[in-house]
């Protein structure tokens, strides 16, 4: 708290990112320890995580005040007006300092209390347990990950870091282990060797005493390079992609070629395709896969996630992709806290790795709507958990800091906190049975890939669907549980009366359980209302009260009659009005 | 042709031919307003060849008068009624070009005539669907815009609507993008971004949603025109009313909407959809200007899914019927010319097929809920979409969203289901409940 001098601001502005200047709410600004909170005129509550912040910039001074913008690493972009500048100068400084934590110990985590005691802590995070899921994959001994769609063949998929090469070091032990690997299935005389940099890269990396196998030293063995970028070619991209979505009076030339210039959907593409190789390695051609980039703990991770999920219905649920990245990304190594910026440190480390995966899960719920238990409000909250440090899972930056900074005892999992909340991240059209695939071919023509504007975009509410769907069918699909109950419920219910009627004894209890008002009456009245996506909860408002205007269009600028302006705004509003 | 050769294998329940004539259209607003009136100064098609034998005019102004103002207005199409907005009384009217020229020629009678759809000291608004300069150089040729010394109580607003080959080449290269199947993301999304067909649909929606502000924000009456009148008019007017009116939302509405703004209005479907993206040769006139409203309706419809009762299907399905069908609906170019052919006698309507209960089924949106809301689409590039239905329909397998469009139904057809179930039950218990009450009372 040393940090906030100024705790309370009035008659602060929030200005909608997607209209002109005059269209915004006034309230009150107020800066807590862990939280920046608006509440504007009509008691509309938007919290904002100091961790969530990346980037908070003041803007120089206008008639109306001081332009305060502040953007998310979940991709909100908030802009205030804060009338005096002084005001504005402290919040500016007191954010800057609670954003960047320099200490593990000072993130939310370590001070979050969802008042549980000890032994409900521990049993949180020994839901997701590995050595379950070892088991579940029919694995002897923990340095083999075996898939569970090829019990029967064998073929495996293993990961390893880049070997140390150079350009004519060879480890003899590096070799025998690899043919041990390639052995271990009988299915295949050959395995791959898939090293997900691009070639270039890869033959660089020699020089430094690094590299690639050298096909020649190690016999049965198939060399694949996937070409996918590196963390800070991401990072760089990513970049790109939001100054487009930024931009204001965007056109659709623009946004198109902003896209095509960021190259994100190309990187997209680029992981989805090594896991599709990875995938078809193993069912087509049986053949075990060993994957490799520089370190082992991105692009590989990728790959191997988005590759099992491919091949595995399992991690396909809900608590099979907890399971997944539990697997490939926690206990593998990813650095999270370092590629999150969780503390303030090298910048050049930060990269959207995971990010990436998760959008190419997305991009798969798209192909195969039925073939997920879990729905997009799903992805979209593990991901706000990576960069809200909310909970202990994804602090530190492998399993050896995580144990000495002692997450079991001191912080929760977030497992159990979505578990909890389950039935918001069913998808109502999930099908268990087996008309969906087991194994998933995704079509990765480029046409296939879209802007994902919901996460991008997830803050923006006008520019999304009036309606969603996809909620209403989900409230459809609960309601439709309820009402079965009912149904049961009021079927024996009258039963119980028959019967009472042909002994021809009526007692009151019988009467009173009619009297109750049925649950039916009140789900029936859910139906008529349509509710956004379940995104943040302080951002729900109610239908149609937003009262800003429309405007389409810049007006005829040669009329110099000075009369105000019809239309002044590129940005329509999704909206309904009566 | 085909249409003369089809002979339904089905039962006509009802003649489309005379589903949506314009006296029934004209009686939904004369309940509302004493201020108009039909017109049959055109029965002939001797005013304007492309305008339908009756049309809705200002009570005030009499056939002498829309006689002279035709002579005004390109291809005789004088100012005619689109759409009455209830709720204020304020209307949509569309024409063709004044044809002022390079004189400043003017009309009393034009001006007498637009003027009376104005209230007392209230002004209105002319949306010209061409930039200025390209309205300025049509005097040139003959035609013009309104000056504003002419017409002072109007505010003149230009848009920049593409036209003729500018769409249709648009249209080809959207489709040759499509179909190359390219493995490169920066050539589809170049592609994509060099055919310009998403900024059309943008620039569309954009004007018409400046048409519905200005009636239903504003409060003022607009006239809309081009060039003819024919295409980004027809596209505008259109669309406005799918925003504004809830009736434009519902399928029969729909069906009238295309009736009354497409057909009898005078789009030249014939010129426009005579060979499709595919054809080799270029025809001066093709452009895919239906396509782009269709286009339109589905952008407004993905974005507002409850509020339309038809699907993207209904919509799919006219596009192929604007080009090719075994109904006579969609052929020639304007009513004049489908009474020379004598459509209604020789040829099936399409509304004939497409309102037989066991069609409607595939039209109908499971999701609608009917309301009487006024809505504004989003025009952001992020907002709006390739309409996959369409574009992408022969290039990726549809199987699995089939799939999960169906289970979608069951779900809510299952809900139906429940609902009216638990009800039956309900009023069963409450029966017994009552008997009992009945039995115990001595």
């Amino acid at each position: 708290m040393e940090h906030i001098r100024t705790t309370k601001v009035e008659q602060v502005k929030l200005l909608d990112r997607f209209s002109t200047s005059n269209k915004s709410l006034t309230g009150t600004l107020y800066l807590t320890a862990t939280h920046l909170l608006f509440i504007d005129s009509h008691q509309k509550e938007t919290w904002i995580l100091h961790h969530h912040i990346a980037l908070v910039e003041k803007l120089a001074l206008t008639t109306s005040g001081c332009p305060l913008v502040i953007q998310c690493k979940n991709f909100r972009t908030v802009h205030f007006i804060v009338p005096r500048e002084r005001d504005c100068h402290d919040i500016y400084n007191s954010l800057l300092q609670l954003s960047k934590q320099a200490k593990y110990e000072d993130l939310y985590a370590f001070s979050y209390n969802p008042k549980q005691n000890d032994s409900e802590r521990l049993r949180g995070w020994q839901l997701v347990d590995l050595a379950e899921e070892y088991k579940r994959m029919g694995v002897p001994n923990s340095n083999w990950q075996l898939s569970d769609a090829n019990r029967d063949y064998k073929a495996a998929i293993c990961r390893c870091s880049q070997p140390l090469s150079g350009f004519s070091a060879r480890c003899l032990e590096d070799e025998h282990l690899l043919q041990a690997i390639s052995k271990a299935n009988p299915a295949n005389r050959y395995m791959y060797v898939m090293d997900t940099r691009p070639r270039l890269n890869a033959m660089a990396n020699r020089a430094a005493g690094k590299g690639y196998e050298n096909e020649d030293n190690y016999s049965n063995i198939r060399f694949q390079f996937v070409g996918i970028e590196n963390i800070h070619v991401m990072r760089s991209s990513l970049q790109k992609l939001l100054e487009v979505n930024g931009t204001k009076g965007l056109s659709v030339s623009d946004f198109y070629s902003g896209l095509e210039n960021a190259g994100w959907l190309r990187h997209i593409k680029a992981v989805m395709d090594a896991a599709i190789f990875l995938a078809k390695a193993i069912m087509v051609e049986n053949a075990s896969v060993l994957v490799h980039c520089s370190d082992g703990w991105d692009r590989t991770s990728q790959v191997c996630s988005l590759g099992s999920l491919l091949l595995d219905p399992y991690y396909r649920t809900i608590r099979g992709f907890m399971v997944l990245i539990e697997k490939d990304w926690i206990s593998f190594g990813h650095k999270y806290s370092e590629r999150c910026g969780h503390l303030d440190g090298d910048p050049k480390e930060v990269s959207p790795v995971f990010t990436q995966f998760l959008e190419c899960v997305w991009h798969l719920t798209e192909q195969f709507p039925q073939a997920f238990e879990f729905n997009e409000a799903f992805l979209l909250q593990i991901h706000e958990h990576i960069h809200s440090c909310q909970f202990g899972n994804f602090i530190g930056n492998c399993q050896k800091e995580r144990e000495e900074l002692k997450l079991k005892e001191k912080t929760y999992s977030l497992w159990p906190f979505l578990l909890d909340d389950q039935e918001k991240y069913v998808n109502p059209l999930y099908s268990s049975t087996s008309q969906k695939p087991a194994v998933l071919e995704p079509n990765t023509v480029a046409f296939h890939f879209k802007f994902w504007r919901n996460m991008y975009h997830q803050f923006d509410r006008t520019l999304h669907p009036r309606q969603s769907v996809f909620n209403i069918i989900m409230n459809m699909n609960e309601q439709n549980k309820q009402l079965q109950k009912d149904v049961k419920d009021l079927e024996s219910q009258i039963k119980q009366h028959k019967n009472k009627q042909t002994d021809g004894v009526l007692t009151k209890e019988l009467l009173n359980s009619v009297r109750p008002e049925s649950p039916a009456l009140k789900t029936s009245l859910c139906l008529k209302e349509q509710t956004l996506l379940p995104v943040n909860d302080a951002l729900r408002t109610i239908e149609g009260s937003n009262p800003a205007d429309n405007r389409y269009s810049e007006y005829a600028d040669e009329f110099s009659k000075a009369e105000p302006a019809v239309v002044s705004s590129e940005y329509g509003v999704a909206r309904m009005t009566c | 042709m085909y249409p003369f050769f089809y002979r339904p294998m089905f039962e006509v329940i009802e003649d489309g031919w005379h589903s949506f004539l314009p006296e029934q259209e004209f009686e939904l607003y004369s309940s509302a307003t004493s201020e108009w009136r039909l017109s049959y100064v055109n029965k002939e098609f001797a005013v304007c060849p492309s305008y339908p034998p009756i049309v809705i005019v200002p009570k005030a102004i009499d056939d002498e008068a829309l006689r002279k103002v035709a002579t005004f207005r390109h291809g005789g199409r004088f100012p005619v009624l689109s759409y009455y907005h209830k709720k204020n009384g304020m209307v949509i009217m569309r024409s063709g070009q004044p044809l002022t020229g390079t004189n400043g020629r003017r009309c009393k009678e034009d001006e007498k005539l637009i003027n009376a759809t104005l209230r007392a000291g209230k002004r209105g608004y002319i949306i010209d669907t061409r930039p200025l300069n390209v309205a300025q150089q049509a005097r040139a040729k003959g035609g013009g815009f309104e000056q504003e010394a002419h017409y002072p109580q109007w505010r003149r607003i230009h848009k920049s609507i593409e036209r003729y080959h500018i769409l249709q080449e648009s249209l080809i290269k959207l489709v040759e993008a499509c179909n190359d199947q390219t493995h490169n993301m920066d050539r589809w999304l170049s592609r994509l971004e060099a055919s310009n067909w998403l900024t059309h649909i943008k620039e569309i929606l954009t004007t018409a949603c400046l048409a519905a502000q200005c009636l239903d924000r504003e409060g003022a009456s607009i006239l809309i025109h081009g060039t003819e009148g024919t295409d980004s008019t027809l596209q505008v007017t259109s669309l406005a009313q799918i925003i504004l009116e809830p009736r434009s939302r519902t399928i029969r509405g729909f069906e009238a909407l295309i009736e009354r703004e497409w057909l009898q209005a005078g789009h030249p479907f014939q010129q426009r959809c005579a060979q499709s993206a595919y054809c080799n040769s270029k025809q001066k006139w093709e452009s895919p200007v239906f396509l782009l409203f269709l286009d339109s309706v589905w952008q407004i419809l993905r974005q507002f899914p409850c509020s339309f009762e038809f699907n993207e299907n209904l919509l799919i399905m006219l596009f192929e019927h604007a080009y090719a069908s075994q109904f006579g609906t969609f052929l020639g170019n304007n009513e004049s010319e489908r009474c020379k052919l004598k459509l209604q006698q020789k040829t099936m309507s399409l509304w004939s097929w497409v309102n037989r209960p066991s069609e409607l089924s595939k039209f109908t949106n499971p999701l609608f809920e009917a309301n009487n809301l006024v809505i504004w689409p989003s025009v952001a590039p992020q907002s709006l979409q390739l309409w996959e239905g369409i574009f992408l329909r022969w290039n990726r397998s549809s199987k699995y969203l089939d799939e999960a469009y169906e289970e979608m139904v069951n779900i809510i057809e299952y809900n139906k289901e429940l609902q009216a179930k638990v009800n039956i039950l309900r009023r069963q218990l409450a029966e017994l409940e009552t008997e009992d009450g009945m039995q115990e009372s001595p």
